[in-house]
């Protein structure tokens, strides 16, 4: 089973690398409100049960995968 | 335990471990490598020392993998026992991954690797590193004296959320402030220590100010044994 997790900045955390792509696409005359970069990983787990795998991916975000200072996540199934 | 044995941490990607080695070398230390993988004796080092560099080639996030990694689990234990533990650098960004410093160092608000000479002052002295600095300069003194070192980064740019900063503030954790900010740190912090001061970090790299041929001797004091 491949469970996502989505890693984002948090909101009091200026988000340099999405200014710096925003300003690119405004330079490209994009209209955009805000640029936000984070990251996705794709994790691919030997589990059955939806429920158990989600839990599994939540402990191993809180061990390593995201900074909870800095950073938020989500999860989905894939 | 001898009096002098420095532990210093290496983790793939660590790439100032040499420049270190030697800097307790020339501060009459005797420096010892600690491998990632392996656990070590947490008394048997009278300092532990987590060297700049790329470990783990800055994965996911800088020092999160290497502050999960095995021998962090020995200077866990050691920095609770006390031991004093210096971070520098990339060291200092493992100690805030694991949770050893607060706050976090992100990336440069300029986006830019930043490698220059900074002023630094001594907002509070750390009794095990740099406290020969304070000892010279008398406290009204020391938030003028400024000292130089340099700085390599990309991810310095310090950050606590306002309550922590506060507590960091209240309890005399910040050690050291730029001068100039060169990187959006927050209150300009350039190092921190623990509540009970025996952890510290910083960004600039004393081991690199060494002599006067290197530009500067302010890192001199860092590597010298303070009692």
């Amino acid at each position: 089973m491949k469970i996502g997790v989505k890693v984002m900045p948090r909101k009091e955390v200026l988000d340099t690398q999405g200014r710096a792509v925003e300003n690119t696409l405004r330079e490209h005359g994009q209209k955009l409100n805000q640029c936000t970069v984070g990251r996705y990983l794709v994790l691919d787990l030997p589990d059955e049960e939806v429920e158990a795998a989600m839990s599994r991916v939540r402990a191993m975000a809180e061990t390593v995968l995201y900074n909870p200072l800095i950073e938020t996540f989500e999860l989905e199934r894939l | 335990m001898s009096a002098r044995k420095v532990g210093v941490l290496r983790f793939p990607g660590t790439n100032c471990d040499r420049d270190v080695w030697q800097a307790i070398e020339m501060s009459g230390g005797q420096p010892e490598w600690l491998w990632h993988a392996d656990l070590f004796d947490p008394s048997a080092y009278a300092r532990l020392i987590l060297p700049g560099g790329f470990s783990y080639g800055d994965y996911l996030r800088s020092g999160a993998l290497a502050a999960r990694a095995k021998a962090m689990q020995s200077v866990r234990e050691a920095a609770e026992r006390g031991v004093p533990v210096l971070g520098i650098c990339n060291g200092f960004q493992i100690l805030t991954e694991a949770k050893l410093l607060p706050g976090a160092l992100i990336k440069n608000e300029s986006l830019r690797f930043n490698d220059d000479w900074v002023g630094l002052r001594m907002r509070n002295s750390c009794r095990y590193f740099a406290s020969q600095v304070a000892s010279q300069v008398a406290s009204q003194a020391r938030s003028a004296h400024v000292m130089r070192l340099p700085i390599a980064h990309a991810d310095g740019r310090y950050y606590a959320e306002d309550d922590e900063l506060k507590r960091l503030e209240d309890n005399g954790q910040i050690w050291l402030t730029y001068e100039k900010n060169p990187n959006g740190s927050i209150a300009d912090i350039a190092g921190v220590m623990n509540a009970s001061g025996n952890v510290a970090a910083l960004m600039p790299h004393p081991e690199r100010a060494m002599a006067d041929w290197m530009g500067g001797h302010d890192g001199l004091s860092f590597f010298m044994h303070g009692e």
